[in-house]
């Protein structure tokens, strides 16, 4: 029986298929939301998190991933009694969920930080500040990434 | 010049100050490929620690998610004249260190 050109074509396809899907389970490259929730759970514990009193600026369009100005601020009187302890930045799509963790006390009298980052993807970036009642208070901000930083190759 | 620490050198007590510090790091993920394939391995820095005359003011932990050359910034409160100390620690046992001295009045 002679192979038709639709015979053929599947066949390839599913051989393609099949070659491809054993790399992308053995090796998932992107943090999923899984692992960010799971990331956030390791810092905040079984505690809620409230919506608010983060401000999150960072740009809603990048050209490039490798390089990303960021600033977190939080609304605290910076106070003996009523002061950020920690702000904690996440990523959703990245390699590792992790962006930075940021120590504060009653000293640093503005609860602020500023950095640059990197994001490999268009996805969303999590900022959580732990009060000093042990309260914690999220932000969320979606940026859309033209060019992909983290695992591009070397030249 | 690993690192670049901006510090207003004069401040009146109470003062809100920013401090600005860059430092010179490739901060390589560890999951990038070279073209034949192999992976490039993970050389970040992992902590960046300021002290105010011996108190620690800001501490960070970094990622593979902060850009290469780590640019921080954060503010303290302006209490005495005296040194500020940045120490910045990372894999392969990595450590660079940097000063800046301020008057307060």
């Amino acid at each position: 029986m002679p192979t038709t050109r639709r015979q053929f074509l599947s066949l390839a396809g599913g051989v393609t298929v099949a070659g491809t899907i054993p790399i992308v389970t053995l090796r998932p490259l992107e943090a999923t939301p899984a692992m960010l929730t799971t990331a956030i759970r390791n810092v905040v514990g079984e505690a809620p998190i409230r919506t608010g009193r983060v401000k999150l600026d960072i740009p809603p369009l990048v050209e490039n991933g490798n390089t990303v100005p960021m600033t977190v601020s939080v609304a605290s009187p910076m106070t003996a009694a009523d002061y950020v302890k920690s702000i904690h930045v996440f990523n959703e799509k990245n390699p590792q969920p992790n962006i930075g963790n940021f120590y504060l006390n009653p000293a640093s009298g503005r609860a602020q930080v500023s950095t640059r980052i990197r994001l490999a993807d268009t996805q969303k970036v999590v900022a959580i500040a732990r009060l000093s009642d042990d309260t914690f208070w999220q932000v969320m901000a979606d940026i859309v990434v033209t060019l992909a930083a983290c695992t591009e190759e070397m030249n | 010049m690993p690192a670049l620490i901006n510090v207003p050198a004069k401040a009146k007590r109470g003062d809100i100050i920013e401090i600005r510090t860059l430092t010179s790091h490739i901060m390589e993920t560890g999951f990038r490929h070279t073209a034949d394939g192999r992976l490039v391995p993970r050389d970040i820095i992992t902590s960046f620690t300021c002290r105010y005359n011996g108190t620690e003011i800001f501490r960070a932990d970094l990622f593979p998610a902060i850009a290469a050359n780590p640019y921080l910034s954060f503010f303290t409160v302006a209490k005495e004249s005296g040194k500020f100390e940045f120490e910045w620690m990372g894999d392969n046992g990595y450590c660079s260190t940097a000063s800046a001295s301020i008057t307060v009045e």
